[in-house]
């Protein structure tokens, strides 16, 4: 049996509460309040409790997927990111790089915030860069 | 943001949430169902109440804290400018504003005053329904009881005038002397866990990283040494309305979403949906399948929070780790690891890391305010607060210290302007939308989530109970809610929490999609729509029909 705490941030509102994932034989099993963190300090409400509840859902999406007239069909990454690339490309150099928009995520890393910002402005050459802080 | 940016020079909450518990005194809350939405923010606001702290709400709805409050004021929505210009012509005639700070630390309080003068609380009655007595012990409780802290969120964002409200409240803080102190200040509580953090990295049209403007030779020199690469763009970007609407007009051909939703969150839905249907490509990157993936030529799986590193930002500026915790399912994989691939299938350099610390050491190399952030010291010191210049700096609980960061404060003189659109005889109610403590924005994490769901697992309007006289209501448990835009059908639920004349319904279900019926009006700065705003007519829903 390997059991372990992981010391994180919760995934929902913009107060960022600590909590610990617990984590047994590789699957999350409950969630504790950080008592050390400066704003939540060792409490959290009903989302945060809830805050891994998603993470093993059924639906989650395990693979690339392609669409095929009205529905999808399962593809490997390079097949996938192939695609991607192709037409994104395609678009810049017949359309011009404005022809591209990118949407970034409140719910992603900063660290993925400034790479694909990174990607849009340095390899596509487009300022169409937003999320949605506004809605 | 743009509001606080162009009073201050910075757009970011000005202070720390658990200052709130240890030393302010007055707290004023805005648009912020804060109970629901920040709890543990509003703990601190709780906390403080405990030891004497007064609390004023200034909100159309009666939220939670609203029933908690000293004093709860219920303007019309979409009054705010005319209220806040209320709260500082008291303020100022009856001379409890802060002279000395008005003088050493701002400018352009003249102008300011020379449209203030027009709003004596008997006319800001008129115009917000809000009795000139309560306006002006408001005024009093707030002017009074130093450090002072606003607290607002997207009731006061979500408006075409969202720029103007916003420095308004700049404004009523300057004139009371409430910034640059621990437990004051101007305090926008952010909904999602990371916007501060996207925001902060260039996660916008106008901006790259640290807020330096995509406009400025300087600034596109330096992002093309960094990064190598030459001809940066130079013209700000598109806002994610503009961009749906563009797609719309065929001027945006390719799109590249990751881990958002627009298609349940933009505003006018009927019409998102037939802009993103014309794209040539669209590509998501998500978790779930969500309503816009479902419209996408590709998908890529994605790993959640609890599968990757990283930091995010929390709404005081507050720089935190994210830890791995368990492997994503199946194939999916970082959206860190998705882009740096992608970016290397482009054949583009500067795209190799191996980790997401490595990824925060250039972030920290071309970004000042994140310049002594490493995840060593994260590691070691729990969080740090932006601006945090060098590996030596403490970080900053509180801005503006001595200085703004404009140098003074700019007082700005904003008339009241109403709503884009109205009530009038073929739509006469106002709606305005909203979240609940139980969802959280599209649903797409919570609606998954059994005991979330459980609580709140069905769609509804808030209703008067005299409003539901009027319309013949007669004891029926659905209405039909109907816009310029489109119309659903939702259960009806009567409560005193909400005035006569306006309704309220959460935004986070696709069933009875609030944006079906919302307008995307913008403010014309912060190309924020008026969510909180706009025209409906309700019907009942006969049980034969049901």
């Amino acid at each position: 049996m390997d059991y372990r705490n992981i010391l994180t941030i919760c995934p929902y509102c913009g107060a960022g509460c600590g909590l610990y994932l617990q984590v047994l034989d590789g699957e999350i099993v409950g969630v504790m309040p950080d008592k050390e963190h400066p704003v939540s300090q060792g409490k959290l409400c009903i989302k945060g409790w809830n805050a891994a509840a998603f993470v093993h859902h059924p639906d989650r999406l395990t693979t690339p997927l392609i669409r095929e007239g009205d529905s999808f069909r399962e593809a490997s990454w390079d097949e996938a990111l192939g695609l991607v690339a192709d037409r994104l490309t395609h678009i810049r150099d017949t359309y011009g790089p404005d022809a591209l928009g990118f949407l970034v995520s409140a719910k992603c890393t900063n660290e993925e915030n400034y790479l694909a910002q990174k990607l849009a402005r340095a390899v596509f050459k487009t300022n169409n860069v937003d999320h949605c802080a506004r809605l | 943001m743009a509001g606080l940016a162009a009073a201050f020079g910075s757009g970011a909450m000005t202070n720390s949430t658990p200052e709130f518990s240890q030393h302010t005194r007055c707290f004023l809350i805005t648009g912020s169902n804060t109970t629901e939405t920040h709890s543990l923010i509003a703990s601190h606001v709780l906390k403080a109440k405990e030891r004497g702290a007064t609390v004023v709400v200034i909100d159309p709805r009666e939220v939670q804290i609203g029933r908690l409050a000293d004093l709860y004021l219920r303007p019309r929505p979409g009054t705010d400018v005319a209220w806040l210009n209320g709260l500082m012509y008291v303020i100022i005639t009856e001379e409890l504003a802060d002279q000395e700070f008005i003088e050493t630390r701002t400018e352009g309080f003249e102008e300011m005053w020379r449209v203030v003068q027009g709003y004596p609380p008997e006319r800001v009655e008129e115009i917000t329904g809000i009795p000139a007595e309560d306006l002006r012990a408001a005024a009093r409780m707030y002017a009074q009881n130093k450090p002072a802290a606003i607290l607002y969120a997207m009731g006061i964002t979500q408006h075409t005038t969202g720029t103007d409200n916003v420095k308004s409240i700049a404004n009523l803080a300057m004139l009371t002397g409430n910034l640059g102190v621990p437990g004051g200040g101007v305090n926008p509580l952010r909904g999602q866990n990371n916007v501060q953090g996207a925001c902060d990295v260039g996660g916008l049209p106008n901006v790259y990283p640290g807020y330096q403007a995509v406009t400025s030779p300087e600034a596109k020199a330096k992002f093309e040494a960094a990064w190598g690469v030459e001809g940066l763009p130079d013209r700000v970007g598109l806002s994610v309305v503009e961009m749906v609407n563009a797609a719309g007009e065929g001027r945006l051909r390719g799109f590249f979403v990751m881990g958002e939703n627009p298609l349940l969150s933009d505003p006018d839905i009927h019409h998102a949906r037939e802009c993103l249907e014309k794209l040539e490509f669209l590509a998501v990157q998500d978790i779930f399948m969500t309503e816009t993936a479902q419209l996408a030529h590709v998908v890529l799986p994605a790993a959640s929070f609890a599968e990757k590193d990283g930091t995010f930002t929390a709404t005081d500026r507050r720089i935190q780790r994210v830890r791995k915790a368990v492997d994503p399912p199946g194939q999916a994989k970082a959206d860190w690891e998705i882009l740096c691939m992608l970016a290397q299938r482009l054949g583009a350099a500067g795209f190799d890391f191996a980790s997401p610390a490595e990824v925060m050491d250039e972030i920290a190399r071309v970004t000042p305010s994140y310049g002594g952030v490493t995840y060593e010291r994260l590691d070691r010191e729990g969080s740090l607060q932006w601006p945090v210049p060098s590996a030596d700096h403490p970080g900053t609980p509180y801005l503006h210290r001595e200085k703004f960061t404009r140098g003074r404060g700019r007082f700005h003189a904003i008339e009241f302007q109403e709503a884009a659109e109205l009530p009038d005889e073929e739509y006469p109610f106002i709606l305005t939308t909203g979240r609940i403590m139980f969802q959280y924005h599209t649903g797409t994490m919570t609606r998954r989530s059994p005991k979330l769901e459980q609580e709140a697992p069905e769609p509804y309007v808030e209703m008067n109970p005299e409003d539901a006289a009027r319309i013949g209501l007669d004891g029926a448990r659905r209405v039909r809610v109907i816009s310029r835009r489109g119309e659903i059908e939702i259960a009806v639920r009567l409560t005193e929490r909400i005035r006569p004349g306006v309704v309220f319904i959460p935004f986070h279900y696709a069933e009875a999609a609030a944006n079906v019926l919302t307008h995307a009006a913008l403010d014309p700065v912060a190309k924020i729509p008026e969510y909180k705003v706009c025209a409906v007519r309700v019907e009942p829903v006969a049980e034969s029909e049901t």
